[in-house]
């Protein structure tokens, strides 16, 4: 039982993880970012390319992920999302662009490969980012088979909610943040810089992205378009559970996880699948907002 | 593709604007007399293009040395080169576009079935030509297509006694992608395992590009299996051994078996998470023989990438068209017809050996191999036929060599 448990665990942390950059962007912010896949798959390529030319590993390639992450999405921002607030499906239109673009900048080594100049580690191949051996070698704890990769992302994805709910419940920014979600003119009204906020606001959330992405490469092929399939889940969980509530993200991820992991060991993956898509169908019949709304705008 | 075109372009001397600007707009006034149009026809763009432009590339490596050695009976062979982008609805048309517009008498193409079975139609309508490079499931008799990859009795036929009585391992936990491939792989894989004394306990299978192999390989490790059979294709296959991998499984005691896992897949998942697992191929790139050292070299050289590795599909892409060059030399003229008699029985000298077309069937003789991955991410040959065996198409149905279900005169349907 509790080796089905422990798969459910590690489904809802990837959903989680994923979801998380998600819930800042998309919760927070309003924006439909079809992008977002992208990030993650930009936070990847990172980690590929630190390995290859930096020596770097996985753990030093995660800040770096977040900071290039961050960066692509501070770019995004300033250059196609702030001209959009307010206009949700053009923003959804302008981020499926964007990340058709990025995917296509990896596949032809930005450009490169049309003048024969191959680059290790972009292209439109498989790429493999490197695990340190001791996070796959499991062992036993009190009778119990521990996964220490599975357990390395549960531990730091929790990490990483913790630390957004921090900056964003116990800080001055965070404050600015929830003042802005609430009411953007009103935020505004008080003498808050409502675009320098969204701007760091949007990099935080894609910066996790990058995080996701490294993580992801662990066990995931690396490939351009990896991330079409990653934002899927991602917005399922956060619409599951209530936009702009971290906590409902939280619950969704570990709800949708648990199913996952449960039915697919007693029967099989694809039923599982189908199982999540219904019960997520059936909750937002049921609560439209999600499980944990709160009234926005 | 415009790479590809333009690098192949500055190799050949066939007519560069034409070609480049849209070849079908020029068809019928620049065909000159000293050429052989010809299709190629994979996927470009979209999730299979990882593949399907290494065998594209392999294509075109061989129509450039076939036209720097002299072309075939003088004649430069002119390819046409089309995107199939990864969507067997855009491989019809494609392939229609060729065979009618462009009237090429021959198409190299196509890596999955989906796609084969789309432009099927297509070839056997217009009584064209299909040279399909890939290791595939059988049940398919065609007068239209040559098949040079293997069918499952040259990849399982000597695989799973090899299992039970060399491995010593009798109880299997079948798993593959969902679709026709993996699901007739596992049919003939019963048929050979209850032949030779072994049992299998579970035969499942996850959609095609799943990624997340927890809930499974949880299962494979209950299931009391000694052997893994993996008929797992794609991207799944890396997520798949790592996931092994992680839970603990190694492949010492409990080794993975994989018709599809081949040098690509073990580049992009990490040598170290398939080093003792075990792959049945006619080709590895392992194969240490100087006309494959030399093969691997000329395509790198080729693709101007260093460490590019080969791989069955690859490798029959380029040795077909070498087989086509010897059956229109045989016919003496470059119709569809006369290379479809042509071809039979050819013999060429490939990387991976002998191969032959078979008369009846036209399916490819080839030797069937087994590896075991090691640490270096390239395959050590522990196991092989002294010579090329007959290919089976219908081997899953009760196929033998002495009873072809599939013959010249077409498919023989009352013993299905």
């Amino acid at each position: 039982m509790s080796e089905i448990l422990f798969i459910g665990l590690s489904l809802s942390s990837i959903l989680l993880l994923i979801a998380l950059g998600l819930s800042i962007t998309y919760g927070a912010m309003g924006v439909i970012n079809m992008a977002h896949g992208e990030l993650v798959m930009i936070g990847a390529y990172t980690a590929v390319m630190a390995g290859i030319y930096l020596g770097l590993n996985l753990f030093l390639a995660l800040p770096l992920a977040f900071l290039t992450a961050g960066m692509v999405g501070l770019l995004i921002e300033r250059l196609v999302i702030r001209r959009l607030y307010g206009r949700i499906i053009d923003t959804l239109l302008a981020t499926w662009g964007v990340a058709i673009l990025l995917q296509q900048a990896i596949r032809l080594e930005f450009g490169l490969a049309f003048f024969d100049i191959h680059i290790d580690g972009l292209g439109p191949g498989l790429q493999n980012m490197a695990v340190p051996a001791f996070l796959t070698q499991p062992f036993d704890l009190g009778g119990m088979t521990i996964q220490p990769y599975r357990t390395f992302i549960i531990v730091l994805t929790l990490l990483l909610t913790a630390l957004t709910w921090f900056l964003m419940y116990r800080t001055p920014l965070g404050m600015q943040v929830r003042a802005i979600m609430r009411n953007p003119q009103m935020a505004a009204a008080c003498g808050i810089d409502v675009r320098r906020v969204s701007m760091l606001t949007f990099a935080y959330g894609s910066g996790l992205a990058g995080v996701a992405g490294v993580l992801l490469a662990g066990f995931k092929t690396v490939q351009p378009d990896m991330g079409s399939s990653v934002v899927v889940d991602g917005f399922l969980v956060v619409v599951v559970g209530g936009v702009g509530s971290l906590f409902g993200t939280l619950a969704a991820a570990g709800l949708l996880g648990q199913i996952n992991g449960i039915i697919a060991v007693l029967s099989n993956d694809i039923l599982a699948r189908a199982v999540v898509f219904g019960v997520v169908i059936l909750l937002i019949l049921w609560k439209p907002r999600g499980l944990f709304s709160m009234r926005t705008r | 593709m415009t790479l590809d075109r333009r690098k192949f372009l500055k190799q050949s001397s066939v007519l560069g604007a034409a070609a480049a600007l849209g070849p079908s707009l020029y068809a019928s006034t620049a065909r000159a007399a000293d050429e052989i149009e010809v299709g190629v026809l994979f996927s470009l763009t979209g999730g299979l293009s990882i593949v399907e432009k290494s065998l594209a590339d392999a294509t075109m490596m061989a129509i450039s040395e076939i036209n720097a050695a002299g072309g075939v009976m003088g004649k430069m062979i002119k390819p046409i080169m089309e995107d199939g982008a990864s969507d067997p609805k855009t491989y019809n048309e494609k392939a229609s576009k060729l065979v009618i517009r462009d009237r090429v008498p021959t198409v190299f193409g196509s890596y999955t079935s989906a796609s084969r079975k789309a432009v099927l139609p297509v070839f056997e309508r217009r009584k064209n030509l299909y040279f399909y490079p890939t290791y595939y499931e059988g049940f398919e008799c065609s007068k239209n297509v040559v098949y040079t990859g293997a069918v499952p009795n040259q990849q399982l036929s000597n695989f799973i006694p090899w299992i039970i009585n060399t491995l010593g391992k009798k109880k299997f936990f079948i798993v593959g992608s969902n679709y026709i491939y993996p699901r007739e792989m596992a049919k003939v894989s019963k048929i050979l395992i209850e032949q030779n004394g072994g049992e299998w306990v579970a035969d499942e299978y996850l959609e095609l590009g799943h990624s997340e192999w927890g809930a499974m390989v949880s299962r494979i490790k209950d299931s009391g299996c000694d052997v893994v059979l993996s008929n797992v294709v794609g991207d799944s296959v890396v997520a798949f051994y790592r996931e092994f991998k992680n839970q603990g499984l190694t492949h010492d005691k409990l080794p993975i078996c994989a018709t599809v896992t081949s040098e690509i897949e073990i580049a992009a998942m990490g040598a170290e998470f398939a080093v003792g697992s075990y792959t049945s191929f006619p080709y590895f790139q392992a194969i240490d023989t100087d006309i494959n050292g030399a093969f691997i070299e000329r395509y790198r050289a080729f693709v101007n990438d260093g460490s590019a590795v080969t791989h069955h599909a690859l490798e029959s892409s380029y040795f077909q068209v070498f087989l086509w060059k010897q059956a229109v030399e045989k016919a003496g003229e470059a119709t569809p017809d006369a290379i479809r008699e042509g071809v039979k029985g050819q013999v060429f000298d490939a990387p991976n050996g002998k191969v032959t077309i078979d008369p009846e069937n036209l399916h490819a003789y080839l030797t069937p191999r087994i590896a075991q991955w090691g640490a270096d991410g390239q395959g050590t040959i522990i196991d092989e036929y002294p010579d090329p065996i007959q290919p089976l198409p219908y081997v899953a149905y009760g196929e033998t060599g002495d009873d072809l279900f599939c013959k010249a005169s077409g498919l023989d349907t009352t013993k299905l």
